[in-house]
Formats: C-alpha cells, sequence, structure tokens
C-alpha cells in the first residue's frame, strides 16, 4: 500500500518552508533545539542507556543470589543496588521512556508541527538528564540511595540513615518531578488545542489518549510523592517533625502520601504501553481497534479509579479493616476496565487478518505475560492472601509481570513499530525475531520461579540466604533466565544500532497503518507535515477523504502551526511557534545548581542558582515589544 | 423532527440536542491551559499539605495544639486575611482595563496588588518573628506543620508578587494592548489561585484549633 500524501518537495513553498524550520548543525543549535522530535529521541536514548545501567544492576544481584550464601556484594552494596535498580527503573526509564515515545508521536499523530510549548519540552529533557545524572553518579560515588525505591521511614530518618543517600533520592525525585510535570501538562496542552482541523475528539488516536490519561494522573499523583520527599528532606536536614513518632509525626503519613502517588503511577507507566498496543494492532490486523469507544472510557475510569486503590499496598500496616474492606473493593474494581482492553485487542485479532511481524510478536506477548500479572494482581487485592505474601518475592513476581510484562513488552513493540520513523531505517526481521522469543523466554524464565520462592517463604530484599530451604533451584532457574533475558535484550539494542548503521532505507508507511505520523516522510522532515491534515475519520491514512486533503491541500507557510478548538478541533487560526534557544537549557543547569547545593549543604549557593533561573526565566518570557497601534491601545475617546 | 425551532434566548433553545453538541468557540490560549493545569497540580499539593495537617492533627491526641504551645493568634492573621483576599480585585480591574486597551488601568491595578502583597509579607514576618519567641520549626509536629504550610504559601505569594512586579515592568514598556494581554491573563489566574489558597490556610490552620 503506497500513499503519496506529501506533496512534492521541489514546489516553492515547500522549499521556503525548509529554510524557516532549518536547523544548521552544531553544537549551539544541539543545545537550544526546540524539535520535538529531536528531543524525543534524546528522551529514548538516555532512559535506554539508564535501562541498561539499571539492568546491569539487576544482573549483579541476580548473580549474587545464584547460590545460596553467595558473597559477591556486601550487603551495604545489595542494598543501594536493589533501590537503585527500582528507583531507576520506575522513574528514570520507564515514564521518561513512554515521555520519550510521546513527545516524537503525540504531535505527529494529531497533525500538528510540534508540542504546544516547544521550549518548555527542551527544559523538561534537560532537568530529566540531570536528575538521573545526579542519582546515577551517586551510585558511582557509593552513596546511592538505599533505602528501597519507596524508601520508608523511620529508616530513611536521620537516626537510621546518615549519610547523603537518602538525600540524594529526595533531592533527585524532587528534582525530577519538575521535568515530569511540565512534560506532563505539555501532553495535555497540545492533545488539547493542536490537533489537526476535523480532528474532533472522537477521532484522536488511542495512543494520545493514553498520554492525556497519563498526564492528568501525572498532575495529581506527583504532587504527593513531591510533598512526601520535601517532607522527607525537612525532616532528615532542618529536624522538622513530620514522620517522628516521638514529637507527634507519624510515618504511616509517608506511606499514605507515598502510595497516593505511587498507585496512580503504576497506571501512568503502564498506560502508554496500553496506549502503543493500541497503535500496532491495526497495522498488523489490518483493522481499527475494536470498541474505540470502550478503550476510551476504560482509559479515563483506570486514570480515576487508580486514585482509590492506595491502601492495597498497605493492607500488613494495621489500618482499620473497614478500610481494607473498601480498598480491596475498589482494587478488584479496576480489572473491569482494564479487562475490557484486553478483550478489545482479542476481537481485534478476531476479527482480523493478522501479519505476524515483530512488533505484532511482542504485543501478543505482552497480552500473555500481563493477564498473569493481573491475575496475581486480582490474588493481592484479597486482603487475607495479601498479608501471607506480601514482601515475599511472590510480590516481585507480581510487579515484574506487570512492569516488565505490561510496559516493556510494549515498548520493545513499540521500538520496532515506530524504528522506521524515528530513524528512516529498517531493521533486521530475524534478528527481531530471535530478540523476541530470547526475551519472551528469558523473562518467563527469570519472574515466573519467583511466584515458587515467594510461596515458599523467601522474604524480598535479602542479600543472601541459607542453604536447605528449598529456593535454590528457583533462584538458581531465575539467573539463568535474567541472563537469557539480557543476551535478548542486547540482541533488541544490536538490531536497532544495525538498523540506524546498515538498514535499508524505510518507506513512509511500511506497515500500512491508519494514524497521521504514516502520513509523512520517514524521519518526518523537521516542520512534520507541509500541508496541514483535515482529518476526516478515526483512521486518516485510510480515509480516502483525509488523504486526498493532504495531497492537494495548501502549505502553511513560515515557522507557524494551527490551533484548533478543544472538543470539535475546530480551526481557530495559525499561530507563530517560538525558535530555538538556549535559554531552556540555562533555567535547567541553574535548577541542577539548586539542586546540588541543597544537596551539598551549600544553601548560598542554592539561593544565588535559584536566583539565576528567575533571571532566565524572566528573559525567557519577556514580551515582544510592540507599538501601541499593534498592541491595540485606546486612543483617546475611541476603542481600538 | 420537523417541529420549527424554538425561540433563541429560552432555556428550550439552549438544552437542544445540537446546542448542547456545539462546541462555542472560546479562544483559550496555550498558556492560559498551561496555567490552570500548573495551579491544578499546586492545588494538588496545597490540598495534600492540609490533609497532612488533619492526618497528624488527629493522630496525636487529644490537645491540639499540643500542651505547651498556645491555640493561634487571631488578630495579625486576620489582618493578613483582609489584605490578601481583596487583592484579587485590582487584577480583575486592570485585566478588564487591558481587554478595553487602556495600560494605564494594568499599571495601577498591579501596583496596587503589588502593595497589598508587600504588606501581606511584612505581617507574616512579624507574625513569625513574636512566632519563632514561642515555638520553631523543630519544637515539634506542629511547629513543623505551622512554618511548613504558612512558608510554602508565603513563598508562593513572594512568586506571585515577582509575577506581578515583572508584569508591571513589561506594561511600563507598552507591550500590552486590546489584541495583547495573554501573560496579564495569565499571571492574573495564577494570583487569583495564591490568594483563595489563603483562605484555607486561614480556616485550617488559624481558625480549626479554635473549634
Amino acid at each position: 500500500m503506497t500513499v503519496q500524501t506529501e506533496p512534492d518537495q521541489r514546489r516553492p513553498e515547500v522549499a521556503e518552508l525548509e529554510h524557516a524550520w532549518h536547523e544548521r548543525p552544531s553544537l549551539r543549535t544541539w543545545l537550544s533545539t526546540v524539535d520535538h522530535k529531536r528531543i524525543g529521541r534524546r528522551y529514548m536514548v538516555t532512559a535506554g542507556v539508564f535501562f541498561a545501567i539499571a539492568g546491569v544492576d539487576a544482573i549483579i544481584m541476580r548473580t549474587q543470589l545464584s547460590r545460596p550464601n553467595n558473597g559477591l556484594v556486601t550487603p551495604e552494596e545489595f542494598n543501594q543496588l536493589f533501590t537503585m535498580h527500582g528507583t531507576a527503573m520506575i522513574f528514570l526509564f520507564a515514564t521518561p521512556m513512554f515521555f520519550g515515545f510521546g513527545n516524537f508521536l503525540v504531535p505527529l499523530m494529531v497533525g500538528a508541527r510540534d508540542m504546544a510549548f516547544p521550549r518548555l519540552n527542551a527544559f523538561g529533557y534537560w532537568v530529566f538528564l540531570g536528575a538521573g545524572s545526579v542519582m546515577f553518579i551517586s551510585q558511582f560515588a557509593g552513596a546511592a540511595p538505599d533505602g528501597g525505591w519507596f524508601a520508608y521511614v523511620p529508616l530513611t530518618d536521620r537516626p537510621y540513615s546518615p549519610g547523603r543517600n537518602l538525600d540524594v533520592y529526595a533531592l533527585g525525585l524532587l528534582f525530577l518531578g519538575v521535568s515530569t510535570t511540565i512534560g506532563a501538562i505539555n501532553f495535555i496542552v497540545t492533545a488539547l488545542k493542536m490537533r489537526a482541523p476535523g480532528m474532533s475528539l472522537n477521532r484522536v488516536p488511542l495512543f494520545v489518549w493514553a498520554m492525556v490519561g497519563t498526564s492528568f494522573m501525572v498532575v495529581f499523583a506527583l504532587p504527593a510523592l513531591n510533598l512526601a520527599n520535601a517532607m522527607l528532606f525537612l525532616d532528615r536536614r532542618f529536624g522538622t517533625h513530620f514522620f517522628d513518632p516521638t514529637h507527634g509525626g507519624n510515618s504511616l503519613l509517608w506511606q499514605h502520601l507515598f502510595w497516593v502517588f505511587g498507585h496512580p503511577d503504576v497506571y501512568i507507566i503502564v498506560m502508554p504501553a496500553l496506549g502503543i498496543v493500541s497503535s500496532v494492532l491495526p497495522g498488523f490486523c489490518r483493522r481499527g481497534v475494536a470498541a474505540y469507544p470502550l478503550m476510551v472510557l476504560a482509559l479515563v475510569t483506570i486514570a480515576i479509579i487508580s486514585f482509590g486503590v492506595w491502601v492495597h499496598h498497605m493492607f500488613a500496616t494495621g489500618l482499620p479493616f473497614l478500610s481494607y474492606s473498601f480498598f480491596s473493593a475498589a482494587s478488584t474494581l479496576i480489572t473491569i476496565p482494564s479487562g475490557i482492553q484486553i478483550f478489545a485487542w482479542l476481537a481485534t485479532m478476531l476479527r482480523g487478518r493478522i501479519i505476524a511481524g515483530v512488533p505484532f510478536l511482542f504485543a501478543v506477548g505482552f497480552i500473555v505475560n500481563f493477564v498473569l500479572g493481573g491475575f496475581t494482581g486480582v490474588m493481592f487485592a484479597m486482603t487475607v492472601f495479601d498479608q501471607q505474601v506480601t514482601d515475599s518475592y511472590f510480590v516481585v513476581a507480581h510487579f515484574h509481570y506487570v512492569l516488565f510484562g505490561g510496559a516493556v513488552f510494549p515498548l520493545l513493540a513499540g521500538v520496532y513499530y515506530w524504528l522506521p520513523k524515528f530513524t528512516g531505517r529498517m531493521f533486521h526481521n530475524g534478528l527481531g525475531k530471535w530478540a523476541f522469543w530470547l526475551v519472551f523466554i528469558g523473562f518467563n524464565t527469570t519472574f515466573f520461579p519467583m511466584h515458587v520462592s515467594g510461596l515458599l517463604g523467601m522474604p524480598r530484599r535479602v542479600y543472601t540466604y541459607p542453604t536447605g530451604l528449598g529456593w535454590d533451584p528457583w533462584n538458581l532457574l531465575a539467573t539463568i533466565g535474567a541472563y537469557v533475558l539480557a543476551l535478548g535484550l542486547i540482541l533488541v539494542a544490536t538490531g536497532v544500532v544495525q538498523a540506524i548503521r546498515r538498514g535499508p532505507a524505510a518507506p513512509d508507511d511500511p506497515w500500512g497503518a491508519d494514524t497521521l505520523e504514516w502520513a509523512t516522510s520517514s524521519p518526518p522532515r523537521p516542520y512534520n507535515f507541509a500541508v496541514i491534515p483535515q482529518v476526516h475519520s478515526l483512521h486518516p491514512v485510510w480515509d480516502e477523504r483525509s488523504r486526498e486533503a493532504m495531497a492537494t491541500g495548501d502549505v502553511l507557510a513560515g515557522h507557524r502551526a494551527v490551533l484548533t478548538s478543544e472538543l470539535d478541533g475546530d480551526r481557530e487560526g495559525p499561530v507563530e511557534m517560538p525558535e530555538s534557544s538556549l535559554l531552556p537549557f540555562a533555567a535547567a543547569l541553574g535548577l541542577l545548581f539548586v539542586v546540588l547545593g541543597l544537596l551539598w549543604g551549600q544553601y548560598w549557593l542554592a539561593v544565588l542558582a535559584a536566583f539565576a533561573v528567575f533571571i532566565t526565566l524572566a528573559r525567557w518570557l519577556w514580551p515582544p515589544h510592540r507599538t501601541p497601534e499593534e498592541a491595540g491601545v485606546a486612543r483617546e475617546g475611541r476603542a481600538p | 423532527m420537523t417541529a420549527s425551532p424554538p425561540p433563541p434566548g429560552t432555556l428550550r433553545q439552549a438544552t437542544r440536542a445540537d446546542a448542547l453538541a456545539t462546541e462555542m468557540p472560546v479562544g483559550r490560549t496555550r498558556g492560559w491551559w498551561g496555567m490552570v493545569f500548573l495551579i491544578a497540580t499546586e492545588a494538588t499539593v496545597f490540598a495534600l499539605l492540609l490533609g497532612s495537617y488533619f492526618y497528624l492533627r488527629f493522630q496525636s491526641g487529644r490537645h491540639w495544639p499540643p500542651p505547651g504551645i498556645e491555640k493561634p493568634e487571631l488578630t495579625k492573621a486576620i489582618i493578613m486575611t483582609i489584605l490578601l483576599l481583596p487583592s484579587s480585585l485590582p487584577v480583575v480591574w486592570a485585566e478588564r482595563g487591558i481587554r478595553r486597551g487602556q495600560p494605564w488601568r494594568l499599571r495601577l491595578g498591579l501596583s496596587l496588588t503589588l502593595i497589598q502583597g508587600l504588606l501581606f509579607l511584612s505581617v507574616q514576618a512579624s507574625e513569625y518573628a513574636t512566632n519563632l519567641k514561642k515555638f520553631t520549626i523543630t519544637t515539634d509536629v506542629y511547629g513543623s506543620l505551622f512554618y511548613a504550610t504558612t512558608g510554602f504559601h508565603g513563598f508562593h505569594v513572594t512568586i506571585g508578587l515577582v509575577m506581578v512586579a515583572w508584569l508591571l515592568a513589561a506594561s511600563l514598556r507598552g507591550s500590552f494592548g486590546a489584541r495583547h494581554h495573554d501573560r496579564v491573563t495569565i499571571v492574573a489566574l495564577y494570583w487569583h489561585f495564591v490568594d483563595i489558597v489563603w483562605a484555607f490556610i486561614f480556616m485550617s490552620l488559624y481558625l480549626s484549633p479554635r473549634l
């Protein structure tokens, strides 16, 4: 299926457009670019590097646990390993990786030329890079967080955790929170205002809905984590008593705040992955995802119910039983919208004509693993069962099925699916299939045995264990699986590098898929679409009228994009888009010094740097000079 | 469906299916939406902070504030409320002025707000000076909550004032008029937010311990 949707490159309007959006390659433009595609690729590469480092942490842990009484690492090192593995995978890999996908894809899918706030987008990336670097460098300095990824007080409070480790955790996550919050707001506003004319809310691709749902959860959930970390830092550094029961504080407050964030965060991570699956299936089943309105409703419902289930992480803390019943019911309820999605995907496959490409394999692998993770999830929603296996390896098995099975499998499907669009190159199919089977078998060999060792009583986070408890074979099996899994992931990385270096050039639409990113070149030009698409259906690339509108429409000239109305996507008019700028980088650098000043206790540095950030922001947002006529100032006695 | 359309301006006309299904163009800008969501996330922080206040208060035993600390002094807090709550009015007046292309109203309104905000902060400083002699942030959890909550709000007032001052400076240079006033609308939104949050803090931290 070849579609001619791009107007001829030689047309003078397009040449003028190329000129208006061109960035000369140099260090300066590298630092100052606001192109959502470059920023998106950076997010993905950086998050990929963090994934690799946190994966090495995991391999070291699995090696240590391969046999009883092993002495590869000390208990202190092991504490840092599992804390950094969890913290990095959740905060520095999963969310930023999906934000990278969203950054690249959301503007393309809605037919826009960039995000709503391109400079803020660049700022978000630099802040993420700074926060991630601070946290990982602390690991090499031996001062990495070591209180578990959820950092429960009182263990993490001053008397029990002296040293800088937990200060790195609190400040690093606060710093990162800036990036995540503004990224989320950017996605919401992009989806509200930047959609192509005609893309009313019932024609928005499911991936965009998923990113918007995630972003809404970030806006309302992340404050809880930020507040908890601010209180922890104040407790540790300035002697406040929020979590200190001897002075009227309460250590359960930490758990409440953490999980008020932490449970929505599971969906913050998984929801974009669900969106990826919904994007991949149409191309490989040759039809749209079944029950689109129900799919959208399911995403919105999950985003709302996810705020009402946090206490199921606290079933063993001795809260009143009535609250357990409520949260147990809510946790069971959330399986309904998740189930709707699973059945809609199955129906899509059942009613479609399947082409088993590599992205499709990963999508099916996701469904298998995610259902298993969901199954143990329902078990955990039952208070009595939860109290038996909490903090055992059964939990470790469960959340790896949900997070690796539910988020990383779709992510890999997405990597293969959009690699042609990201890089303009095709990947090697055979290598991809090998990678899939190694990852699938390795994953299940690693994590399935943990169900068993958990039921046999093995607690999580132990650095070693004595022999004779029946845990030895399951641990050895898990370690072997971990190496197979690592090999599979290395094959994925090899496939990506091979495609970039030697892969054949990708066509614009290699899968014959339905969404707008396939209606532009691979990789897209800096302005994305010469002609702003006019959308007539949910599947614009499959729809004759939308295609024809793109092929014959007028080129929108200049460094401009089109704004549309929030609900119906009615055209409101073109707006000038911001030029590239060094200010976002400068502001992020300033913020980095605020964090370092606080971390080292050099408060003068923090204050000075905060002042520099304010100056940069004031400069950034300073309005352009206008004559009274331009601004619309009233003359004496008459309206402008 | 051949019935004649109901007369315009009636309830029946406004609730017809096509009227309900049609989006009225309002022309919200990207900046406006961005500020709305920033306020949403910040309001959540304040809600959680006040939630933590009540959680710790009701978990900590019968006496609140804990023995040794007297109930919060109301006089200065009432003065602060009287200063801050009406400070949104000059902003509204200024914003309406610039919509009509009258920069003098913008400048005058913003200056009034700036003065009210600065007065609020100075009364808060004097309140802190008195209170710090009695209890500090490290005395017990009441002190931690009191200073963290009011301090965090004071920080927001400061940020709001910086924004108002910045806007005032930009308006003196003549960038705003009937056609260009996005930044005025956005700063006004933020200031209203900072203002309204104080009402909740006043009721929770100052009034509720006296109930």
